[in-house]
């Protein structure tokens, strides 16, 4: 059922197109309905994942013979993400479709966006680790798309390669993660892994497979020192923002945490990781956030911060850290899509995205002020909103956690500080104060632009004032991804004067604080930014110079454009390896039996001389005279060892290629000595090299075993069966008859091309006739 | 004869490699020639070298009386004679031509596409 929607989903995407042709501008409203289709048939699951607390199965092959199915499984945390992502993707696409009103590319966004929607719906319900990598991937894939979906602009396509790069190159962590986990765990489901934990966390490959599964999931999800590729993300279209780069793909990595928590979490290892990494990320996040004064990378710093609290309760891992971080993730989902949503309006209605150059719009948008407003509370942590709930909660777990308490608590509180500043100039600063003018006359967005944000802050609103509904869908996610209880989790906007509740108070009124002197703070920040230019981001441009540089340098050396370097390199590439299989791999017998005659010795004496003294002449006719004088000698070899018939071919060939040569060789240039003495040793070793190790590759040959003669079928049948005396000629001509038609075909062509290059000469470009000889090149 | 013979062919091999190596394209076409030909050789004496019975039934019998020389490498070497003439004359022409529109002898002034 599941699996026929997402898949379908894909269909959709492709159909966008067709869709726009028919259907104009409300494509992305109609389109919306899809999603909004599977909230509802989500929210029909509810009683049983929730009420029931079993999760439902929807099981279906895929690779029965890998072990690879497209089992889905809607449990607690993936019918919550299932939600955001169906919910938010329905809102984004209504606002999309006005936000890009007209734009020529419009189709292909829908295209991309749905695509995206859906990659990411299977990667939260896969059950299967091999599944969840490819909607993995799937997602890194579109988001790439989607980046870059303003490609004429350099800055956005640079983003975007960043972006692939960074989540690629995690994502093969990833996938080596996944394996070992596959193989420590015996097992590729998600849910068998999940009851394994014992065997997992005790297992040899445990660091390692927890150090690559890591990796995949903080570069994905933006985690400290990979957190510079989202603030640059920000070059895609504002849905987009709204949608993947806040939302959900960059909670994909913490969705994968949270879903290994019970197979792989509560080690020390686990714990301190998690906690350092999400502690610094959510400092990182929230003081670069202040720095900015453009309102999308301002909420895309604030990002950051909220993906590193993340993480870091999840490193607490205690009972209440994750009860804190489901309502955090959801809290945040909401408020930062509805302020996306926002900063888009201001950019689509003012023209410009720097918060300084606005002032005083709420009399000219009191609606969208409303909004922005609100969800700005919520990002604050201000009661009577879910974001207080969500930050009371985090920071009383930071307060149980068992390793770095002070220092955790110390960036929670800092992070904090800088966040509700954060919030102010996002909703405050466009909104209040004094009228300004910007680039384009500011008024209230269409309806279906302020649908999406008021549905969220509303959202946003309503569980905050009514967070018990919120109850059994908290403690069934956290029952599934760690602690023990789901039934008894009470949220509550008011527990009493307590210590997060002053923490949060102090921390109020010094974001006030900071706000009111913004202007300064930032001044007094620039000076910081030559250190910033040392960030993480100039390792990231620093290592992709050098990956250019020594792609550079590796086709200088390999594909220069010199014919003998390719052919040294390749045989001793050949050479190397042989030698290696010949000597350590194998100890191969030599066959040394001396049974000669002296006229075959005779024989062999003339073969060498000839080739020798080929390369030794300094004219051509010499050189091809010797070449004879060694063609003559394997005729006569054929003929001393009973093969009759390759001396008589043997024998034409060479009175054929004397013809050739003669018609030919002497039309072309002299002998020349073009290389250096040096260059001609370094020559000698390889062809020594090469002519050694064949010498001593057929000495093994004979040495060792042979295998029974396929020949002797055709020995026997020659003459029953192909009525021929000569079993060579039936061999040709019966047995293996169609070789001998490659052979006569090969010549054919062969001497059509002969023929071609004899008698046509190349026209010029421009049409010239034969082309003039020229005396000297320019090459 | 058999061990001789490796010697031999490693000898026409690192002869073959050597003129391959050169830069003069009149070498390289000598190079391949006595590349083809040690090829030959090897594929016919790996076989076993068999002196003075060739492969073929006598007149009146179903087979020949006692065993005889492997007639399967010999039909193998003796596609692979023609076609390795095939392959030398047009390479042959190909240079030749090669050297009417470039005038240059050296393989090093023939390594980019445009002239």
């Amino acid at each position: 059922m599941m699996q026929i929607a997402v898949l379908s989903g894909f269909v959709l995407a492709a159909f966008a197109p067709l869709l726009y042709r028919w259907l104009g501008q409300r494509t992305a409203a109609i389109m919306a309905l899809y999603p909004l289709a599977i909230v509802v048939w989500l929210l029909a699951q509810w009683p049983t994942v929730v009420g029931g607390g079993d999760p439902v199965w929807l099981e279906m092959a895929w690779v029965p013979g890998m072990d690879i199915t497209l089992t889905f499984f809607i449990d607690g945390l993936g019918l919550l993400f299932g939600l955001l992502i169906a919910g938010i993707g329905a809102l984004v696409l209504v606002y999309a479709g006005e936000y890009l009103r007209g734009h020529p590319d419009l189709p292909r966004f829908l295209v991309i966006i749905t695509a995206f929607m859906m990659s990411m719906l299977g990667l939260v319900l896969a059950d299967n680790l091999v599944t969840l990598f490819v909607f993995w991937e799937l997602t890194s894939i579109t988001s790439y798309l989607l980046i870059g979906f303003n490609h004429t602009d350099l800055s956005a396509r640079k983003a975007a390669l960043q972006g692939l790069f960074v989540t690629v190159a995690g994502g093969l962590a990833l996938l080596a993660g996944l394996v070992m986990l596959g193989v420590a765990g015996e097992s590729w489901s998600l849910a068998e892994l999940a009851t394994r934990g014992e065997r997992l966390r005790g297992h040899d490959l445990y660091t390692p497979m927890l150090i690559c599964l890591l990796l995949g999931a903080f570069t994905k999800s933006a985690q400290f020192p990979f957190h510079f590729w989202l603030p640059n993300a920000m070059a895609a279209p504002t849905p987009v923002s709204a949608y993947l780069h806040s939302a959900t793909m960059v909670k994909a990595g913490i969705y994968l945490m949270a879903r290994l928590q019970p197979s792989l979490g509560g080690t020390e290892l686990w714990v301190v990781t998690l906690s350092l990494v999400g502690g610094v990320t959510m400092f990182t996040g929230a003081f670069l956030a202040i720095r900015h004064t453009n309102v999308k990378k301002l909420l895309a710093y604030s990002t950051v911060m909220a993906l590193g609290t993340l993480t870091m309760l999840l490193g607490i891992g205690t009972e209440g850290a994750l009860i804190a971080f489901v309502t955090f993730l959801l809290a945040h989902s909401l408020y930062k899509g509805a302020l996306f949503m926002v900063a888009g309006i201001l950019d689509h209605e003012t023209g410009t995205k720097d918060v300084t150059a606005m002032g005083g719009l709420r009399a000219l948008m009191p609606l969208t002020s409303g909004v922005a407003l609100v969800a700005a509370l919520s990002l604050a942590g201000v009661p009577p909103l879910l974001g207080f709930i969500g930050k009371e909660l985090m920071l009383d777990s930071v307060l149980g956690a068992s390793h770095f308490m002070a220092l955790l608590l110390l960036l929670a509180f800092m992070a904090a500080i800088l966040t509700i500043a954060v919030a102010a100039v996002v909703a405050l600063r466009p909104f209040f104060g004094e009228q300004r003018q910007t680039p384009r006359a500011a008024h209230e967005p269409p309806l279906a632009m302020l649908l999406g944000p008021a549905v969220l802050a509303v959202a946003s609103l309503l569980l905050g004032l009514v967070p018990g509904g919120l109850d059994r869908l908290v403690g069934v996610t956290v029952a599934g991804i760690g602690a023990a209880r789901a039934g008894d989790v009470h949220l509550a906007l008011w527990h009493g004067i307590n210590l997060p509740l002053l923490i949060s108070l102090v921390a109020l009124v010094l974001g006030w604080v900071t706000y009111r002197r913004w202007d300064r703070v930032r001044a007094r920040l620039a000076y910081l930014d030559p250190l910033m230019a040392r960030g993480p981001e100039a390792g990231y441009d620093a290592v992709m110079t050098a990956i250019v540089r020594v792609a550079e340098w590796q086709t200088r050396a390999l594909q220069n454009g010199y014919l003998r370097n390719y052919l040294a390199m390749t045989l001793l590439v050949l050479v190397g390896l042989v030698g290696h299989a010949f000597f350590f791999r194998h100890a191969p017998q030599f066959a040394f039996s001396v049974d000669v005659y002296l006229h075959e010795a005779v024989v062999a004496g003339l073969m060498i001389a000839g080739a020798v003294t080929a390369c030794l002449m300094k004219s051509r006719l010499a050189a091809v005279a010797a070449v004879g004088v060694m063609g003559f000698s394997i005729a006569l070899t054929f003929v001393l060892f009973s093969a009759p018939d390759l001396a008589i071919t043997q024998l034409l060939v060479e009175t054929l290629t004397v013809i050739l040569l003669v018609l030919v060789l002497f039309r072309l240039p002299r002998f020349a000595n073009l290389s250096a003495p040096t260059e001609r040793l370094r020559d000698l070793v390889v062809a020594s090299a090469f002519g050694i190790m064949v010498t001593l590759l057929m000495l093994a040959v004979l040495g060792g075993e042979r295998l029974p003669r396929i020949s002797d079928y055709m020995v026997e049948n020659s003459q029953p069966l192909g009525h021929g005396h000569n079993i060579v000629n039936v061999i040709l001509v019966d047995f293996r008859a169609l070789d001998t038609l490659g052979e006569i075909f090969v010549l054919a062509l062969a001497a059509i091309g002969v023929y071609a290059m004899l008698r046509f000469h190349a026209a010029a470009p421009g049409g010239r006739q034969p082309t003039p000889r020229r005396e000297e090149d320019d090459g | 004869m058999e061990p001789l013979m490796a010697v031999s062919i490693g000898v026409l091999f690192a002869c073959a490699i050597y003129m391959m190596l050169r830069r003069s394209i009149v070498k390289l076409v000598i190079g391949l020639m006595l590349l083809s030909n040690a090829a030959n050789l090897l594929i016919f004496s790996t076989a076993g070298m068999v002196r003075g019975k060739p492969p073929l039934v006598p007149e009146g019998l179903a087979s020949p009386a006692g065993s005889v020389a492997d007639p399967l490498p010999q039909a193998l070497v003796l596609t692979a004679i023609v076609i390795a003439f095939g392959v030398l004359s047009f390479s042959v022409v190909l240079l030749r031509r090669a050297w009417e529109v470039v005038r240059a002898d050296d393989l090093d002034k023939m390594k980019d596409t445009d002239t």
